[in-house]
């Protein structure tokens, strides 16, 4: 690959970081950068079409649409990351362990991820939540607890073939424990791997958060989110197009932004992985 | 061939042992146990009669009895009775859906099939082209474009603003007045937004693969040959190469099963199509425990199939894979 060719994947990089740098700063200003309280119903002011005092428009109880996407940006971000970092941490061990131990103990960890996958990953989530109540926490539990068979396989192979190198050897020889090994000695040599699968989970889980909240199994109103605007936005379809369009390129606009990020990182860290 | 197949069902069936332990086990999760729910909506209901509906349950018994009972029951096809106000057995509602979920999905399939493999085919061929780098970017933006969102921009744009296609349903009012041709017209013109956003998110992925697989065929040793052997470009690529570069589609096909099951729930429940994710969407939203946990296992069921499809049809197109 040569240097301009390199360049243009690390500019496409650069506006991903860029993207997800914005949200951080959006969600974390939100209270300062929302013009209007997101919660604030104006029924004078239904469904207003987008102008200079609303620039996204209104929704149906004359709430300010551009506030409470603002707003909404907080949850998915906490969506994204506590559902995430669920998927990873279990994925981690249970690919770590399968991938170090072998045998038996890989065999019934790998046949367990082969009976998880035979689930269509939407139905396991809305049984689960079905049984429970819909929260912010339970989707964020949920959809970490049913996507992490993707990142076992992942570090269960990062494992095999980093277990029989030298540097595993030496730590062995000095008599360092098996967790040692496993967590000091091979796991920060699958950082890449796993950090890359971080990134685009992230976009995965908004995704996923967005259409149960649109399908109203998510985050429940009045709480703000991408997609429970866009449930107002079905129902008044006919008439006010604005409530369906903004939440929905934000998702895209944010979904993007993380997998431009995550492909620029697999490319950056981790040469042997470009296709 | 017969051997591959009996040895790929035997292989199947710890899978779908391991499937009824998990749908056992979320059925577990239910706050209190199964019988509260129909003693606390009907206060006439004694602790005498509790004690029946748990023996019926047979709640009583140790964890592992109660899963052999179950087991016992779904193996007679007998997915007990739905909790909604029909009282119908949860099998013959979820069997009437099912054709209606499963014709959508296979017509997706087909288009993903039809438009995914030419682009990835295309973009392989004249990589670096304009065209590879014009599809790259709908790729990109095909895998992050939430697929309900894309239905509603659709509906506004095909169905109110211009007018053209129905947004819900799959027949119009006066369905049944109309002649054999205009009730086809009708119903595919109520089929086109659904299939085409059902289709949609395994587009990108398809045409993505495709291009990848067919750049590592093009650099393969037999391709060279057939090149020196003087066979025109055209021979090369869409004979030598293609053949081989579609095997694994199979296999990607196969797996794109339950994403597409699992996005049923969503263009169904959108475009009020009767099928079965609708019927699971609105049993989530009843807490019809029964017709939750039949449709779940039903669809883990279903992508065990596909991929068992998958297999074999790979094995037919690949002698390699039955052999070894």
């Amino acid at each position: 690959m040569n240097f301009w060719q390199t360049f243009y994947k690390n500019k496409l990089m650069v506006a991903g970081a860029g993207i997800v740098l914005l949200l951080f700063i959006v969600s974390l200003l939100a209270p300062w950068l929302a013009p209007y309280d997101p919660g604030q119903i104006d029924l004078q002011n239904v469904l207003a079409p987008p102008s200079w005092q609303h620039l996204f428009g209104t929704d149906q109880l004359g709430r300010d649409v551009l506030s409470r996407m603002i707003w909404g940006a907080q949850i998915s971000l906490k969506v994204g990351f506590v559902a995430t970092g669920i998927a990873i941490i279990i994925g981690t061990i249970l690919g770590a362990v399968a991938g170090f131990y072998g045998g038996w103990v890989d065999a019934s960890i790998m046949r367990f991820v082969d009976i998880m996958l035979c689930f269509p990953t939407f139905f396991l989530i809305l049984a689960v939540i079905a049984f429970l109540e819909p929260s912010i926490w339970n989707i964020m539990i949920v959809i970490g607890v049913t996507g992490w068979m993707g990142v076992t396989r992942l570090v269960r192979a990062d494992f095999i073939s980093l277990k029989e190198r030298d540097f595993v050897q030496a730590a062995r020889v000095i008599g360092a424990s098996d967790a040692r090994i496993i967590f000091l000695h091979i796991l920060p040599n699958a950082f890449a791997s796993i950090l890359v699968a971080a990134t685009l989970g992230i976009a995965g889980a908004i995704l996923t958060e967005s259409a149960l909240s649109f399908l109203g199994i998510g985050v429940q109103p009045p709480t703000p989110s991408w997609g429970n605007i866009l449930t107002a936005g079905k129902d008044n379809i006919d008439i006010a197009w604005w409530l369906s369009l903004y939440p929905g390129l934000a998702i895209l606009i944010t979904v993007v932004g993380y997998n431009l990020l995550g492909e620029g990182i697999r490319d950056a860290l981790d040469p042997r992985l470009k296709k | 061939m017969l051997k591959y197949i009996i040895k790929r069902l035997i292989f199947m069936i710890p899978l779908l042992l391991g499937i009824t332990v998990i749908c056992f086990g979320v059925m577990r999760l239910a706050p209190g146990s199964p019988t509260d729910l129909q003693t606390q909506m009907n206060p006439k209901a004694s602790v005498e009669m509790q004690e029946r509906l748990k023996a019926l349950y047979e709640l009583d018994k140790p964890l592992h009895i109660q899963y052999w009972s179950w087991l016992k029951k779904i193996s007679r096809g007998d997915l007990g009775t739905s909790f909604a106000s029909d009282h119908r057995p949860v099998a013959d509602k979820i069997l009437e859906r099912l054709p209606i979920t499963i014709s959508i999905n296979f017509l997706s399939l087909l288009i993903i099939i039809f438009v995914a493999i030419p682009i990835g085919v295309l973009s392989a061929v004249h990589q670096d082209s304009l065209f590879d780098k014009i599809t790259a970017v709908f790729v990109f933006i095909g895998f992050a474009v939430p697929t309900f969102w894309l239905a509603l921009l659709l509906m506004i744009f095909f169905g109110i603003h211009l007018g053209w296609l129905p947004i819900s349903g799959l027949r119009s009012l006066n369905y049944e007045y109309l002649s054999a041709w205009a009730q086809f017209v009708d119903l595919a013109k109520h089929l086109v937004l659904p299939v085409l956003v059902s289709a949609f998110g395994g587009l990108a992925g398809l045409s993505r693969y495709m291009r990848a697989n067919m750049l590592e065929v093009i650099r393969q040793d037999y391709i060279m040959t057939a090149r020196a052997k003087g066979l025109s470009e055209r021979v090369v690529i869409y004979i030598h190469a293609l053949r081989n570069a579609l095997l694994p589609v199979i296999t990607i096909l196969g797996l794109s099963v339950p994403g597409l099951i699992g996005g049923s729930v969503i263009f169904e429940t959108i475009f009020a199509i009767p099928g079965m994710g609708q019927l699971f969407y609105m049993a989530v939203m009843a807490r019809d425990y029964p017709t939750v946990m039949g449709i779940l296992l039903i669809g883990a069921i279903l992508t065990l199939l596909g991929n068992l499809i998958a297999d074999v049809s790979y094995a037919v197109a690949d002698p390699r894979i039955r052999i070894s």
